[in-house]
Formats: structure tokens, C-alpha cells, sequence
């Protein structure tokens, strides 16, 4: 039985999406939103990250869901926070010597910065000025904190990449 | 509460409008009580879009009250042109002045500038955002005309551009007022506003039309504004609606005697010239009013570095 928090059932998708070792394994990520998972953490490899991933895979909660796992690197609240922007769901699990040490849910926080860019062509943070974008978090969106444009859908495409 | 910028009205209390429209009417009653109150004050000009009026509003505010002012002059002729990012044009202007006065096309633009000043910072103006120094006035006029409580108001016109309709509803939800929005639905307010007017409604609430009949006995003020031809994509769209927003001595014989018409003007066509010498007319003193308001704004605002509760 899998204690990585990557196996719903010990299933056979342990065998596609390896357990790790120390780190952080994100579960139970709304199917096809792993890519975005990693972007919306600025993960990209680039600094040496061991990542597996797996998309699609079939889960009891969520019919199709993506799991993400990050070898040595074990992701603060903070981070974890954002996730709840495009990943609500999504559980994860702080991984040492194999074992589960702490398990996270994660929560909105009240402001997101430099995550996302506004979708307002007019707003002053798509411009070339040194500002850091700055999002409220809503119950139901989000809301720049300089234009205030509303978005409650398609969050996952405003992720600066 | 304390507050260094002007950036909106939303930042605005009931308090906080009482303490300026007081302040205004007590210097409308005596300029030359306060003609020398900020003498060797510099208040900088940074208009990114041109406004002769704002400009001289309160080019002519600062003086009266002994200071003067240092301009950036046009966006043409400055180093905006060659690409100066805006956070680092208000920071070298700082440098100059004891207080700045911006307005730029994008929306924002103040909140951001803000972060990189000490000096206070009134926003004229950013993009379809905010314009909360005109809302002081248009709060100044309408408590003069109509009283601010117990008001059933309409806004007509432009409500999705129109970023002197935005500031002035939010203001208006810290008291009791009744808000009607008159617009063709293309020019709708924005759900970012009707939002916020939720949010913070507690009392009669708001209502969007698209024909000022079924309103137009009820109000004690109509605020109207211009709608911009070029808003449309074609001339026959425009057309369709412009004619309902346009009042004349006819439309207004279904109107209470003591409408009051308000309009942050320029207007092109929306108020028939012949409304101007019936007492519904206000938006002349509505201008005049900008002075003595923006003189009250500079005041609270320079005094102890700020501070609009006295
Ligand atoms: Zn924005």
C-alpha cells in the first residue's frame, strides 16, 4: 500500500507515477491540470527538479485526476495556497523517507502576486512598469488589485509562464 | 482613518466626504481666508492624456491657496515619449513637488504610481477606472442642489466608459440613495462596478434601465454624460440610441419641477441648450465647483502629510 498519498486504491498507477523518496506530492489535481499546477509554482525542471507527473490517471473523487510529485523540494503553505485557484481539490502530502509526515489542504489565500497577469490590455501591470502583479482572491474569481477586472473563469490561462 | 493618496472613492467614507464637502463650502464661503494657507507649496501636474479642464481646475485650486504648480507639459514634448516607465516619472517629480496629480490612460495607473511616492497623490483620472476629485465636486453640487440623503438619483449615458459614473456610484453607497443607471446595454455599467455596488449596498439599492421614462418622474437628479460616437462600431447603432438620451424642455415636462440635470461636460448634444437658463440646470455651477473642491482635497491632504479626518 502505497503511504506517498500518490495511490488512491494501491492501484496500478503506482506503476506510471513513481513514489518518491522526500518531497511533495500533489493529489487529487483536476484532470489536465497538472501542467498548470507546475506553472502556477513556477516549477519547470529548469533548476534540476526531479518531477513526475501523472495526467488522466482514474480516481474515486474525481473521475480522471493528475498527481504531481516533486523530489526534494517540499512546498510551503504559501505555495500550496495558490493552488487553490485552479486545483481546489487538490490534497498534498509533505513526503520524507517514504513516509507522509504532514498532509495539507489546501486553502484560498486572500491575495496571489506575480502569478497570474491581467487579461485587461488597458491595466497598468500589462504595461512595462516594475509592478508586480496582484490579484484578491474572491469567492468566486479573482480581482486584480489595480484594475480590478473580475475573472471567474479560464484562471488557469492568465498563469505567467 | 487616514489616507496619503486620492486614488478612489471607494477608499471614501461618509466621514471622509462630509469632512471635504465641509471644508469646500467653508472655503467657497471665504477664498481669501486660506489665499495664502499653502504658500511655497508645489503641486506637480502629470496629465499622460490631455484635460484642459481637470488641469486648470486645479492649477487654479493650488494657486488659490497660495501655491503654484510645476507641469510636466506635454506627454509629446516629455520623456515619456522615449520610453520613461511611469513609476519612474513620478518618482523624479516627486523630487520637485509636495504633492502630484496624476491621470493616465490606463487603468491602475494611480494605484501603482502610488506605491512609489511619499508625496500624497490624487488621481484625475486612469483610463476607464476612476475619478474620485470629480465625484467630490458632483458630491458637493448635488448636496447643494438635492440633499445627499433620502436621493433617488439617475445616471444616464455612457455607464461603461464613463469613469466619473463609476466613482460617483461608488461614493453614493455611503448614504441613502437610490441609484437608477440609464444606459443602451452596450454601454452597460461594468460587472466590476455592479459588483462592488453590491457588495456595499445596504440600503434602497440600484437598478439599470435602458429608457429614462419609466424613471424620469421620480428623480431628484439626473446625471447625465456623453455618449461616444466612436464607442460605436457602426453610425446606425449609434444612431438607434442616441435620441433617447438626449433630453430637451419636452422630455423634461414629465420631470419633478426641482430636477436637478447634472454633467461632468463636456457635452455635445445630450442637454438641449435650452435647459441652461431653467433652474433644473446645475452643470455650470457643477465646474465652478470643481475649484473650491479640489482647494479642500490639496488642503486636507497637505496638512500633516494627510491626513482627511482632521
Ligand atoms: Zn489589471
Amino acid at each position: 500500500m502505497s503511504n506517498d498519498g500518490g495511490g488512491e486504491t494501491g492501484g496500478d498507477h503506482q506503476l506510471r507515477v513513481s513514489k518518491i523518496r522526500s518531497g511533495t506530492v500533489i493529489d487529487h489535481v483536476r484532470g489536465g491540470q497538472a501542467l498548470n499546477v507546475l506553472a502556477i509554482l513556477g516549477i519547470d525542471g529548469s533548476e534540476g527538479e526531479e518531477l513526475s507527473i501523472g495526467m488522466n490517471v482514474p480516481s474515486d473523487r474525481l473521475a480522471r485526476k493528475d498527481i504531481v510529485k516533486v523530489e526534494g523540494r517540499e512546498l510551503s503553505q504559501d505555495e500550496v495556497d495558490v493552488l487553490s485557484l485552479i486545483a481546489p481539490e487538490s490534497t498534498i502530502n509533505i513526503v520524507r523517507d517514504y513516509d507522509v509526515i504532514e498532509k495539507h489542504r489546501v486553502d484560498r489565500p486572500e491575495l496571489v502576486e506575480g502569478v497570474l497577469s491581467c487579461p485587461n490590455s488597458e491595466c497598468i501591470t500589462t504595461g512595462d512598469e516594475p509592478v508586480t502583479s496582484t490579484f484578491d482572491v474572491l469567492e468566486d474569481g479573482v480581482r486584480c488589485a489595480y484594475c480590478e477586472t473580475i475573472v471567474r473563469t479560464g484562471i488557469a490561462s492568465l498563469i505567467d509562464t | 482613518m487616514r489616507h496619503d493618496h486620492l486614488i478612489t472613492s471607494k477608499q471614501l467614507s461618509r466621514a471622509d466626504i462630509e469632512t471635504v464637502l465641509d471644508r469646500a463650502a467653508e472655503i467657497d464661503a471665504d477664498p481669501s481666508a486660506v489665499a495664502d494657507r499653502h504658500a511655497n507649496t508645489l503641486l506637480g501636474l502629470l496629465f499622460f492624456e490631455p484635460s484642459t479642464r481637470t488641469k486648470m481646475s486645479f492649477e487654479t485650486a493650488m494657486k488659490r491657496l497660495g501655491g503654484d504648480v510645476v507641469d510636466m507639459g506635454s506627454i509629446e514634448s516629455s520623456s515619456v515619449k522615449k520610453g520613461e516607465t511611469l513609476a519612474d516619472t513620478v518618482r523624479v517629480i516627486e523630487g520637485y513637488a509636495d504633492a502630484l496629480v496624476l491621470r493616465h490612460p490606463r487603468q491602475g495607473a494611480a494605484t501603482m504610481a502610488s506605491e512609489f511616492v511619499d508625496v500624497p497623490l490624487l488621481n484625475a483620472g486612469d483610463g476607464a477606472g476612476h475619478h474620485p476629485t470629480q465625484t467630490m465636486l458632483d458630491l458637493y453640487t448635488i448636496r447643494e442642489n438635492a440633499g445627499l440623503d433620502d436621493l433617488t438619483i439617475g445616471i444616464m449615458g455612457d455607464l461603461k466608459y464613463g469613469r466619473t459614473v463609476h466613482s460617483l456610484a461608488h461614493a453614493l453607497t455611503n448614504f441613502d440613495a437610490r441609484q437608477h443607471f440609464i444606459s443602451p446595454e452596450s454601454l452597460q455599467l461594468p460587472r466590476e462596478v455592479v459588483y462592488d455596488l453590491h457588495q456595499s449596498d445596504d440600503g434602497p439599492g440600484i437598478r439599470e434601465h435602458e429608457t429614462l421614462e419609466e424613471v424620469l418622474p421620480s428623480l431628484d437628479v439626473l446625471y447625465v454624460t456623453r455618449i461616444q460616437r466612436e464607442r460605436f462600431p457602426d453610425e446606425s447603432e449609434y444612431q438607434k440610441v442616441a435620441g433617447e438620451y438626449q433630453i430637451d424642455l419636452e422630455t423634461l415636462e414629465a420631470a419633478a419641477d426641482d430636477l436637478t440635470v447634472m454633467h461632468p461636460l463636456p457635452r455635445v448634444d445630450e442637454i438641449a441648450p435650452e435647459i441652461d437658463d431653467t433652474a433644473h440646470a446645475a452643470y455650470f455651477d457643477q465646474a465652478h465647483n470643481g475649484v473650491p473642491v479640489r482647494m479642500a482635497l490639496l488642503d486636507l491632504l497637505l496638512a500633516d502629510g494627510g491626513d482627511l479626518d482632521e
